[in-house]
Parts: structure tokens; C-alpha cells; sequence
């Protein structure tokens, strides 16, 4: 016996294993930088004093990034829909730009980092900067995480597209509602962390 | 009878043969045993690593057992072996007396329950009862198994770290934990790998019993040990997660220098502690128990679902209040998400959320109460069959009773002025998952044992496994409602010997102590039996209990890919007794009339 509902929806729920997985997964995801925000919450509120974000980090280069990821998560969508229209080669070419942007966001967040350490603000300088590393650092972990996948799908992975089509699809679909997860998070963290 | 089993017998196994020839892989040994993706080695991987880490946390307690009845005595048979950084002439240090502890906790509950429950009885056996080739993912089942290995390493090796394994309870409180040497920080990397494991594992077991169910498996036609696990896999997905950001958090605390949980102003060796302050304790205690207490019910809704399993196959009748049992199960559930701050009603978090949280408590124990009420009354006019597994579950009722009942003042805030880190929750809390959870495993082991290897366990040392078990168990922990009454405290290197409230009940350290020992010898009996019986155990059919539900029309074992033809499901999972049926049982798998199929038994 093959396990069903691989590539073809499963009739009575209407969904393809993976794409129910990747929603289990991000439900979870949920839970995980939800704990954060509430820690957030939590140490602000009780803090004597806490600094105004936009005083110690750069929002310029912050709302760069959140340009970035945004445009990264419309490239994965047309990627995405090329693949439902038959095209690989459009595929490939808005794979690789939303690569190519994850890329620049880690590198403008590089210099955000490396700026931070040169005037001497670490993770142990204070609080407030403790769960700005923490929470950016692992949401740049997640960043990393999608890179890899995605770089992947556009090289050895795209082999599935002359074997399966359906299936290739449905994992684009996946690798596109994580990565539209890893947006929101950013689009939470940033007005969180920068702005108030 | 006979004459139909064997040919029926016979059928089955030439069916069986033309089937592994049809699909003849030919693995090797390294993708058939170790890297398997087949749900059945990955569950009993997970089951045979969990049941090591059951016996090596047993160890661990029996030795701590021996320097609290006996403090300051050298341990005998290992004390010699353990090294002078632990136990200096076999006695043993208090270092190495915390570091036990928090491991034991650790260890059963982590890498000891969770992998058996979960890992090893829902990925052996759910596949197999919703009629399923195998999980959803089986590459994600094989990664699952082989990170949780990882995890289970790293927590091991952590004995030998400078300074030992962690050693600030399995709770791991800041800033204790802080302060705490390198085994804390491998504490920590290892819960990261654990967590990860069964953020994968959950995953699989719902996506498969939401997706692969056979058809006809309606959701009210599941057998309740699917249920459990589905609720189970939710428990975790959701629960784990804020355990894994506050490992992170408290990671930052130790590696980097943060102050999440150290506030300001804390002193340490005679020295201030050097950091920028601010953070909260109680922060850590509110993640921690987040997970913790759903974790509970990870422990316990498995060995539920295991007991009403073995009880309607053995009292020959459906259970008591199927659609009552999973309507309770899945309020269960979502209540274990909001009681979590009852285990925090001292650290002075205020009366309005202890109010709260201890009328949460009370409405949680109502679905409790309605599930073992469910079960014990799924005896009532049942011709029950006493079998080894059978004497399992029906322990379980009684002992997860006791459990149960004596959480209840633990739930008030009032009481638990009184009772809290006394050897009472000790008492309570492992009623609930040693003579509770874990007897039911030890059913279950009874109860799947032919299924997966087509040999029953003996009956004769299963009994006596069970009632030395039975028996010593309660001589362990029934004392300690004594001593916890009476004000004793959970956490005492020399057993409590230097408080004058603790002597009237210090005799009772001796009699746990020799309870404990009598029970680790007890398990001989099963270690002997489990070996044994792969080879030596009386062979069997396909369905030697005369079950109903879908697992028992695999052949046992069953091959890679579990069925040869795919089953459907004409019934709900618990037609015992049926009035006017030629048999006292009829399969999920077997169509309607009388006369359709000989039995397979």
C-alpha cells in the first residue's frame, strides 16, 4: 500500500497531507514566538524604565528591511502561481529573487548587529536588548531555515517538477506559507522592537 | 474452532508470503533496523529507548532511596564504581544527590514515559488501528526518532560534564538553574533536541489520523487510543514550543549573560552578580509550567486510551460512554491549557490569580472524573477474562483514582499552603504515573506484544511481574502521604532527619526504600520474560485476544506496509456481545451478515 493523499486532496477534509502539516507546524510556531512576545510583555511591564526602540536602533534600516521581506513573500507568491500556470522558468526566476532578498535582509541585519556590537550594546547590556537579540536572532535563524529550503526547491528539488508535478506544486505551496509565516513574524517584531 | 484457525491460519500466511515477494525491497540491514522508515521499527526503536531510560531513572532513584533511608551510609553493589567527585567511600555526596534528582525527573518523564507512550505505542500502533500503510511522513518519524536520540545522548553524557548533570530539579527554577555548572546548559541543549522530536512527532500522529484513516473510519468509529493520541499530539505541538523559547531564554541567561529571569540585586557566593538585572522569575515558572502541565496529560491520556483498549477487549463489551469519553477527552484538552499556575500558588503571585487558577483546577478534575468513572463502570456486567494485560488496566482505575483524588487539595489554594513541596505531591503525582500511567504501559507492552511479534508473553511471569509490582509500588508511595502530611519536605539530601517534625515518620524512609528495591527486582521478572518471549513465546495468531478493531487483521507481524488488501471499516470499534451476532465480537474490517467471513483468530 502507497500512502494516500500525497499529491491529490483527501475528498471528506479537503487536504493534501503536507499542506495540513505545514499549518500544524506553523500553529506550533505560533505558540513558540508567542511565548516571546508575551515574555516581552511581561519583563517590559515590569521594568523601572525601558528605552524607546527608535532611540537605539537604526528605523531606517529597519523599515529597509521590512520593504525587503515583504517583497520577498509577493516574489514567493508569483513563483508560486508560475508553477500553477505550467511556467518552471518563471518559477526559477522569482525563486531565486526571493532568495536573493532574504539575502540582502540578512546582510542589512549584519550590519544592524555588528553597528549595535561596535558601541558596545550586547544581549547582556540590558533587557531590552537582550530579547532584541533574542527575538531577531531567532527569527534570522528561521530566515536561514527557508533559505535553505528554498535554495533546494530551485536546485536539486526541482527535479519532482519532470516526476510529479502536483506534488512539486503542493511544496511550493508549503515553502510559501512558512515563508509568509516568517514575514509576519518580522512584521510584528519590527514596530515591537523599533518603534515602541 | 481449531480446524477454521488453522486454515484460516494457513491462508494468512501463504497470503503473507505471496505479499513480501510481490513487494520485495530488500532494505539491508542498516534501512531495515536503524534508519527505518517503517512506523512499526520507529515505535518499537522509541519503545525499547524509552523502556532504558525507564530503567536507568528507576536506577537512579533506587540508589538516591538508599542514602535517604540510610544517609550517610556507603552504597552497596555500585557505591565502589560511582568516583570520588560523586560518592568519596561509596557515600554520596549532596551534589550528586541534586544531580540525581533533577535527572530522575528528567529522564522518566522526557525520555522515559513521553518515547513509550507517544513515540513508541502511537507509532506502532495508531497506523496500524486507523488502517493506514504507515504514518504520513515516514522520513519526519525517522528524523523524529533519531533527534530525540540525539537529545537522549547529550542529557546522558551530561553525568560526566564538570560539575556533573543539571542539578536544579527537573523544573530547573532560575536563577538557581543560572548559577547552575555545564550540565544545566547541556540540560538545555538536550530539552532543544527533545522538544523538536515531538514537535515532529505530533505533527505526523495528526496529519495521519486526520488524514489517512481508513474508509468508512468515521471520527465517532475511532478506537479511544487514536483519540488519546490525537489530543496527545495537539498537547504537544502547542505546549512545547513556549518550554523551547524559554530554553532559549534561559540559554541567553547562561551563555550570553541576560537577565531574563535574574532580577536585580542578586547576590551570589558572598559576591553581586554581575549583570544588568530586571528579569523575572516567575517569568520562568509561567513558561515552564505552560508546558508542564499539559505535559501531564501527555503522560496520562495515552495509558487511557491504552486501558480502554484492554478493558472493552476483556470484559467482552463495548466501553461505557464512548461519545461521553471523547467529549470529556477533548474538554480535557483544551482545560490543561489554563490550569498551569496552580503549581505556582506560593511563589506570591497574588490572590486574584490563584483564584483563578485554582477554580480552573476544579473544573478540570470533572472530565477526569468522568473518564475513569466511564471506565470503571465499562466493568459493570462485563465477563471479564483476567489477563496479564487485563490485571494491568484494571490496576490502573483504582491507582489513577488515588492519583486523581489527592490532587484535589493540591488544586486549592488553601491546603496547598501546607501541602506544597511536601513528600504528598511526590505521593500524588507519581500515583498518577507510576502505579497509574506506567502500569498501563506494562498492559500494553502485554497487550501488543503478540502483534508485534506473533509470540504472546508468558502468563505465569507476567502475573508474577504484576502482582510484586503492584504491591511494592504501593508500599513506596503510599507512605509518602504520611510523610508529606506530617510537613516533610520533597527535597532532603539526609531524608529529613534534621527536622524534630519530621521523626514520628522518618521509619517510613526505610520501608519506601525497601519498596523501591523490591520493585526494581520485580521488573526482573519482566526484563527476563520480554527477551525471552521474541524467541521462546507461544506462537500465535493473528488475533489472539479476539479484538475488533482494525490492528488485529494485519498479519503479526506485519510486513512493510502494514495490509495486504486495503481494510474498510463497516462499524464502530467496540461491537462486543452484539445480541443475535454468531461470535461475541465483530471486527471493524469484516462486512455485515452473519456468515460473511470465518472468524480470524
Amino acid at each position: 500500500m502507497e500512502i494516500p493523499y500525497i499529491a491529490d486532496e483527501r475528498p471528506d477534509t479537503g487536504l493534501t497531507n503536507v499542506k495540513l502539516g505545514i499549518w500544524l507546524f506553523l500553529a506550533s510556531e505560533v505558540m513558540l514566538f508567542g511565548a516571546l512576545f508575551s515574555s516581552y510583555v511581561l519583563l517590559r511591564l515590569m521594568a523601572p524604565e525601558w528605552p524607546v526602540g527608535a532611540d537605539v536602533l537604526n528605523v531606517p534600516m529597519g523599515t529597509f528591511n521590512t520593504a525587503v521581506l515583504i517583497g520577498s513573500s509577493v516574489t514567493m507568491v508569483f513563483a508560486y502561481a508560475s508553477l500553477k500556470m505550467d511556467d518552471l522558468a518563471g518559477f526559477k526566476k522569482f525563486m531565486a529573487m526571493t532568495i536573493g532578498l532574504s539575502l540582502v535582509f540578512m546582510v542589512v541585519k549584519g550590519f544592524e548587529y555588528s553597528h549595535e556590537f561596535d558601541i558596545g550594546n550586547f544581549p547582556s547590556t540590558s533587557t531590552y536588548l537582550a530579547i532584541y537579540f533574542t527575538m531577531t536572532g531567532l527569527h534570522a535563524l528561521h530566515i536561514i531555515g527557508g533559505v535553505i529550503v528554498n535554495a533546494y526547491f530551485l536546485g536539486p528539488g526541482s527535479k519532482m517538477w519532470e516526476t510529479n508535478k502536483t506534488q512539486f506544486t503542493n511544496r511550493i505551496e508549503a515553502a510559501g506559507l512558512y515563508w509568509h509565516f516568517v514575514d509576519l513574524v518580522w512584521i510584528f517584531l519590527f514596530p515591537v522592537l523599533y518603534l515602541l | 474452532m481449531a480446524d477454521v484457525t488453522t486454515i484460516e491460519h494457513a491462508a494468512r500466511e501463504a497470503d503473507e508470503h505471496g505479499h513480501t515477494e510481490h513487494e520485495h525491497h530488500d532494505l539491508g540491514f542498516w534501512q531495515t533496523y536503524v534508519f527505518s522508515q517503517d512506523h512499526k521499527v520507529i515505535g518499537i526503536q522509541y519503545a525499547i529507548t524509552g523502556m532504558l531510560f525507564l530503567l536507568f531513572g528507576f536506577t537512579l532513584m533506587m540508589v538516591m532511596r538508599w542514602q535517604i533511608a540510610y544517609p550517610g551510609e556507603p552504597i552497596p553493589l555500585i557505591g565502589a564504581w560511582l568516583g570520588d567527585e560523586r560518592a568519596p567511600g561509596g557515600i554520596m555526596l549532596p551534589e550528586f544527590y541534586n544531580q540525581l534528582g533533577a535527572m530522575h525527573g528528567t529522564i522518566m518523564v522526557f525520555m522515559g514515559v513521553v518515547p513509550l507512550a507517544v513515540g513508541g505505542f502511537g507509532n506502532f500502533v495508531l497506523p496500524l488501528q486507523i488502517g493506514a500503510p504507515d504514518m504520513a511522513f515516514p522520513k519526519l518519524n525517522m528524523a523524529s526518532y533519531w533527534v530525540f536520540f540525539v537529545g537522549g545522548v547529550v542529557m546522558f553524557a551530561s553525568f560526566f560534564a564538570p560539575g556533573g548533570a543539571a542539578n536544579s530539579g527537573w523544573t530547573s527554577y532560575a536563577p538557581l538553574s543560572v548559577f547552575a555548572t555545564t550540565g544545566q546548559t547541556m540540560w538545555l541543549a538536550g530539552m532543544v533536541f527533545l522538544i523538536t522530536s515531538s514537535l515532529l512527532g505530533s505533527v505526523n500522529f495528526i496529519v495521519t489520523t486526520i488524514q489517512l484513516r481508513a474508509p468508512g473510519l468515521s471520527f465517532m468509529r475511532l478506537p479511544f487510543f487514536v483519540w488519546t493520541q490525537l489530543v496527545t499530539g495537539f498537547l504537544l505541538l502547542l505546549a512545547f514550543p513556549p518550554l523551547e523559547a524559554a530554553g532559549v531564554l534561559q540559554l541567553m541567561d547562561r551563555v550570553a549573560g541576560t537577565s531574563f529571569f535574574m532580577p536585580s540585586g542578586l547576590v551570589y557566593a558572598d559576591a553581586a552578580w554581575e549583570a544588568s538585572g530586571g528579569g523575572s522569575v516567575l517569568l520562568w515558572q509561567h513558561l515552564f509550567w505552560f508546558l508542564a502541565h499539559p505535559e501531564v496529560y501527555v503522560l496520562i491520556l495515552p495509558a487511557i486510551g491504552i486501558v480502554a483498549e484492554i478493558v472493552a477487549n476483556n470484559t467482552r463489551k463495548p466501553l461505557w460512554g464512548y461519545r461521553v469519553l471523547v467529549a470529556s477527552l477533548i474538554f480535557l484538552g483544551f482545560m490543561s491549557f489554563i490550569v498551569w499556575a496552580h503549581h505556582m500558588f506560593l511563589t506570591g503571585m497574588g490572590t486574584t490569580m490563584s483564584a483563578f487558577f485554582q477554580t480552573t483546577t476544579m473544573i478540570i478534575s470533572i472530565p477526569s472524573l468522568v473518564i475513569l468513572s466511564a471506565l470503571f463502570l465499562s466493568l459493570y456486567g462485563g465477563s471479564i477474562r483476567f489477563t496479564t494485560p487485563m490485571l494491568f488496566a484494571l490496576a490502573f482505575i483504582p491507582m489513577f483514582g488515588i492519583g486523581g483524588l489527592t490532587g484535589l487539595p493540591l488544586g486549592l489554594a488553601a491546603p496547598d499552603l501546607h501541602l506544597h513541596d511536601t513528600y504528598y505531591v511526590i505521593g500524588h503525582f507519581h500515583y498518577v504515573v507510576a502505579p497509574g500511567t506506567v502500569m498501563a504501559l506494562f498492559g500494553g507492552i502485554y497487550h501488543w506484544f503478540p502483534k508485534a511479534t506473533g509470540r504472546k508473553m508468558s502468563d505465569l511471569l507476567g502475573k508474577i511481574h504484576f502482582w510484586g509490582s503492584f504491591i511494592a509500588i504501593n508500599v513506596v508511595f503510599m507512605p509518602m502521604f504520611i510523610q508529606g502530611l506530617s510537613g516533610m519536605n520533597r527535597r532532603m539530601y539526609d531524608g529529613g532527619a534534621q527536622y524534630v517534625m519530621n521523626q514520628d515518620v522518618l521509619y517510613l524512609n526505610e520501608v519506601i526504600g525497601i519498596g523501591a528495591w523490591t520493585l526494581g527486582f520485580f521488573q526482573l521478572f519482566f526484563i527476563y520474560n520480554f527477551f525471552n518471549s521474541i524467541k521462546n513465546g507461544e506462537k500465535v495468531g493473528i488475533n489472539p485476544w479476539k479484538a475488533t478493531t482494525l490492528e488485529w487483521d494485519a498479519p503479526s507481524p506485519p510486513p512493510h506496509g502494514n495490509f495486504s488488501t486495503p481494510p474498510v471499516v463497516h462499524r464502530g470499534p467496540y461491537e462486543y456481545s452484539v445480541p443475535g451476532a454468531e461470535r461475541d465480537f465483530l471486527r471493524q474490517g469484516e462486512p455485515d451478515g452473519p456468515t460473511a467471513e470465518p472468524a480470524r483468530v
